[in-house]
């Protein structure tokens, strides 16, 4: 029989509650039960950062964190950073002006691993930006126009 | 991933009891838990969530030393200011370890548990044999494709290596796990795979780690960690090396080293003969030359990963060299 647990989760400053098996994760929580499929499932592994959410503020792999485990915390999707108005995020205005993707499957974790580096402060020259976004793979190989969107949202923020 | 049952604990005595139960295992960061339940190499039966445990993620740093709580996150422990003023080893491990995001989530207490990235080790559909993950059932990497396996400590029965950066650190400072109960040195802590690869740490079911502490000293205060890899970031250690120094007054002569090694060996290795050729002489390139390569004493090649043993010593010696202010 299959075991379901409740939960309620804080997404984006809304309240959501879904009842899933305990081994689900976060990433399929959000894809799977809640139909926020901005966020991406690459390798599912921890290894490719396409899924990377923040959770209170701080950028995580979603794959690799149960859902379970974040009750209770604020989480933030890429959903969840354009104003109400609709108007784009700046680090999501600066990769459209610098064409920084191709296929485009690795930017919404490029873009909430991006928000996060500006705002830890490690986006403060091109060699700090690519050591601090490592963790975000990118198969198409845009990784210079990463940088310098990147750059130019750092230097905006 | 097999599914599992949810257990989130509310005190460390609480998780200790949970943990004792057949098929629990505690749950921190996650980051290797989760990545290994979907390989299909861990079966948990329950997972018991012990990051809502209170307290346990205190940084202190004193005159005397560092207290890591084990909850505390790779990237906390990396960025504290006392850390980075008196152990910069331990810190530079740290933010030359993994990825921004996994250093937000995998804990000080997990990162010393991690285990092997041995690629047979991970692929039990593909590779059935295995010592560490079913004793008894063979080696698929002996004979295979060796590149990133030990050459220091192995066995007959495993040559994994020791995949963490931080317990390298970690060892050449003389640290200390703190189990609740009891506490014991690091390198005490982690056991070479002899003929229980199994085994990898003396940790027994319903032990928790609760802290590590590391003393403080000039050789800690005067450190690095060099890591060389096979891409320049998010990749493991080819060879690493955790040295600090202390010199005698005059400057030039060694009063005090440390030397450890990762990525060739099967446990956080700390280089005795290195710093025992050292301690007492003027520092020199050519004198740490000489001296770097003893740590390559009983190395053992596998073919691929021979380069390993060419490598590790010239990684001991920039090192040094670096603390030593000699490059």
């Amino acid at each position: 029989m299959t075991r379901t647990i409740h939960l309620s989760l804080d997404i984006n400053g809304r309240r959501h509650e879904l009842d899933v098996e305990p081994r689900v994760t976060l990433l399929d929580a959000l894809r799977e039960h809640l139909a926020l499929t901005g966020t991406k499932k690459g390798c599912d592994q921890g290894q490719c950062g396409a899924c990377t959410c923040h959770v209170d503020g701080s950028r995580v792999l979603s794959c690799l964190t149960l859902a379970a485990q974040v009750e209770g915390r604020q989480i933030t999707t890429i959903e969840g950073i354009a104003a109400e108005n609709g108007e784009l995020h700046p680090v999501q205005a600066a990769f459209v002006e610098h064409d920084a993707f191709q296929c485009g499957y690795c930017t919404p974790g490029q873009i909430m691993s991006a928000v996060a580096c500006i705002r830890e402060g490690h986006a403060g020259s091109d060699e700090e930006i690519r050591e601090y976004m490592s963790g975000n793979l990118c198969r198409c190989g845009a990784y210079n126009n990463i940088v310098a969107a990147v750059r130019e949202a750092a230097e905006m923020a | 991933m097999r599914d599992f049952s949810y257990y989130r604990a509310s005190s460390a005595d609480e998780a200790r009891h949970a943990a004792l139960q057949s098929g629990a295992m505690l749950l921190a960061g996650g980051t290797t838990l989760l990545d290994l339940a979907k390989c299909g190499v861990m079966e948990p039966e329950t997972v018991v969530d012990i990051t809502h445990l209170p307290g346990l993620g205190r940084i202190t740093v004193d005159a005397g030393g560092a207290t890591i709580g084990a909850l505390a996150k790779m990237g906390e422990v990396a960025d504290h200011a006392g850390i980075r003023a008196a152990f910069p080893a331990v810190s530079e491990s740290l933010s030359l370890a993994a990825s921004a995001q996994l250093r937000n989530m995998a804990t000080i207490g997990g990162n010393l548990l991690q285990r092997t990235r041995c690629s047979y080790f991970r692929e039990p559909d593909v590779f059935p044999a295995c010592h560490k993950r079913n004793p008894g059932s063979g080696c698929s990497a002996l004979g295979g494709v060796t590149r990133n396996h030990a050459v220091l400590g192995t066995s007959d029965t495993c040559i994994a290596s020791y995949p963490g950066d931080l317990a390298v650190a970690l060892v050449a400072f003389d640290a200390v796990v703190e189990l609740g109960g009891r506490t014991i040195s690091v390198d005490d802590f982690f056991l070479t795979p002899g003929n229980t690869p199994e085994r990898e740490t003396v940790l027994e079911r319903g032990e928790m780690i609760t802290a590590i502490t590391v003393p403080a000293s000039a050789a800690a205060k005067n450190s690095t960690y060099l890591k060389v890899r096979d891409r320049q970031s998010y990749e493991f250690a080819a060879a690493s090396a955790a040295v600090g120094l202390e010199f005698e007054a005059d400057g030039r002569t060694v009063r005090d080293i440390r030397v450890a090694l990762g990525g060739v060996a099967t446990k956080p290795w700390r280089a005795r003969n290195v710093e025992q050729a050292l301690t007492g002489k003027v520092l020199s390139p050519e004198t740490v030359e000489v001296a770097s390569r003893l740590a390559m004493e009983g190395a053992v090649s596998h073919g691929a990963n021979h380069y390993k043993i060419e490598l590790a010593p010239r990684v001991v010696a920039r090192a040094i060299l670096k603390v030593g202010g000699l490059v």
